[in-house]
């Protein structure tokens, strides 16, 4: 006698579908069937920390050699502790700028673009952080 | 052990984190409507704006110290106080999120650990990763850790966690705590209790309670073993549901006209309906209300107000939102400058429990349209899906004219960097 064991599916927490549907006609499964696999998502491409993670626009062209154009969206991330190369953006008398961390052989903000004279900071103690860009958005 | 955390003035410092310029100028921000302050930074506070005051009332004092104002804009705090929960999380199994920026956190089993250190280092990560001060009191009980979340701010202790007993005594803690600021004892008890001699945490920790549980409630007699250090509290994890439901809000300027009310109503009844979705429930009865302005004498008053009754209990928005339009019909007269319109859902029934009944429609065409115009607004935004009689104009909401940007909900709102 075969034991029957039923389940209850709680359709909430179903994943979403997988990126290949076989529709299953006349019972024989597509080969392919076993290669399926997660759908690709751009968010988690670019988010590794949702917590953390801040979206800003930046304006001005001062990072167009680092490939950010102006009303390009930025990825933020709070948590990550910037280091030298770093592109990050701080906090500059009292405005958000988005700048190249330099920390050797001392502490400056560089602009990726010729046109703008690198932030010397003094007192790097004092010199805020409001985050690392990880990554970037634009439409065309 | 029993931790209380909370931000600093919440709603500042979510302006504060996104506008530098906000950091070194007295702040405030305003009601819905632009009514009255709900929040200050400290140093409006030092120079007496008080919360609930009317702004017309501070306005000189605002305009003299040159004080930043805002309108409170709860899509930002929302999501920053969803990412502070998020962060307490990993710090503490149990959190009850007791209001919008302050949960308590409940430290079963670990007796072994520095629970200080534990929080600061949380206290270090909110401040990094939100940008947002923070403050925890650590205690034996729910009310104590209120009180100890006080002193910590208070004492502007550094790191940000006090603990009682360690880092302060107890007796020290509420000797010099007037009675009114412990947790559940109001203005109002504080004066009763003063006519008793008692003014301070300390003289309420020290009464009797059997006796005033019968002069005043089990929640003082359960207050004052608190006190002591007896737990009386559970954490509230699940929230109870709601045994009515009430969607209103005044209007920015005062109208007769029966289609900008209707439109309100309809905007209000989509809310509430979805709210009672989200809850798994429906509506025996809805109650529609509109008011003239009480305050306003020179006004001539009306505040009628109709209840329909449900043959079956319902969570649609379209039938909602065409009984609503029936007694406006019926309620409404000319003539009168409303100020205000509402609907409040009761006898709600649980969904799950629902039978189709011989007479009731079992409108699963309905259930579907519902769950599509749902799942698209949760995706898309509030209200990009909705009914026609809302109306796309919104000349009725509130005022909200110096709110700062959607800074983490709106494409074309983000910081400028």
């Amino acid at each position: 006698m075969n034991e029957v064991k039923l389940f209850i599916a709680d359709l909430r927490s179903v994943p979403s579908m997988p990126l290949c549907t076989n529709r299953v006609t006349a019972g024989f499964p597509s080969p392919a069937a076993e290669y399926a696999d997660d759908k690709l998502n751009l968010h988690s491409f670019l988010v590794k920390n949702e917590t953390a993670t801040f979206y800003a626009r930046i304006e001005g062209d001062s990072m167009i050699e680092a490939g950010i154009l102006p009303g390009d969206v930025l990825v933020v991330d709070r948590s990550l502790n910037a280091s030298h190369g770093s592109i990050v953006i701080a906090e500059v008398d009292g405005e958000t700028t988005c700048k190249r961390l330099e920390t050797q052989p001392r502490v400056r903000l560089i602009a990726d673009n010729p046109n703008y004279r690198p932030i010397e900071v003094r007192n790097p103690e004092e010199l805020r952080i409001w985050g690392v860009v990880t990554g970037l958005a634009r439409n065309f | 052990m029993y931790g209380l955390i909370d931000v600093n003035n919440f709603y500042v410092s979510c302006e504060r984190l996104f506008d530098l310029k906000l950091r070194d100028r007295p702040v405030v921000v305003l009601s819905n409507n632009d009514g009255c302050v709900v929040a200050r930074s400290n140093e409006s506070r030092a120079l007496g704006i008080r919360t609930g005051s009317p702004v017309h009332q501070v306005r000189e004092l605002i305009e003299a110290h040159d004080v930043a104002v805002r309108s409170s804009n709860y899509t930002l705090y929302n999501d920053l106080s969803h990412r502070v929960d998020e962060l307490i999380s990993h710090y503490c199994p149990d959190v009850e999120n007791y209001s919008i920026d302050e949960s308590f956190m409940h430290y079963n089993g670990f007796q072994r650990w520095d629970l200080v250190d534990h929080n600061q280092k949380m206290v270090r990560q909110i401040a990094q990763w939100l940008g947002l001060p923070v403050c925890v009191g650590l205690a034996p009980t729910k009310t104590l850790s209120k009180v100890a979340n006080y002193w910590a701010k208070k004492l502007a202790v550094p790191g940000g966690v006090l603990q009682l007993e360690d880092d302060l005594p107890v007796q020290q803690a509420l000797r010099h705590l007037p009675v009114a600021e412990v947790w559940g004892v109001g203005r109002r008890l504080a004066r009763h209790l003063a006519a008793m001699g008692i003014r301070t945490a300390w003289d309420l920790r020290c009464a009797d309670p059997a006796h005033l549980q019968e002069r005043f409630s089990v929640v003082l007699a359960r207050t004052v073993r608190e006190l002591r250090g007896i737990p009386c509290l559970e954490l509230e994890i699940e929230p109870p549901k709601k045994e009515q439901l009430i969607c209103s809000r005044s209007f920015a300027d005062k109208t007769n006209c029966k289609e900008t009310i209707r439109s309100a109503l309809a905007y209000h009844v989509a809310r509430g309906a979805r709210s009672l979705r989200r809850q798994e429930s429906r509506a025996g009865r809805m109650r529609v209300w509109i008011q003239t302005n009480r305050f306003c004498e020179r006004d001539a008053q009306h505040s009628p107000s109709m209840t329909a009754k449900f043959p079956e209990p319902v969570d649609c928005t379209q039938r909602l939102i065409a009984a609503a339009s029936t007694v406006l019909d019926r309620i409404h007269r000319e003539g009168y400058r409303y100020k205000k319109a509402g609907v409040v859902f009761t006898e709600l029934a649980d969904t799950a429990q629902q039978q189709a009944s011989l007479f009731g429609e079992t409108d699963t065409k309905s259930v579907q349209l519902m769950k599509t115009i749902d799942s698209v607004n949760d995706r898309y935004g509030k209200g990009t899906l909705r009914s026609a009689t809302e109306g796309f104009d919104d000349k009725w909401a509130m005022r909200s004219e110096h709110r700062s940007r959607f800074y983490t909900s709106r494409w074309d709102q983000l910081m400028r960097v």
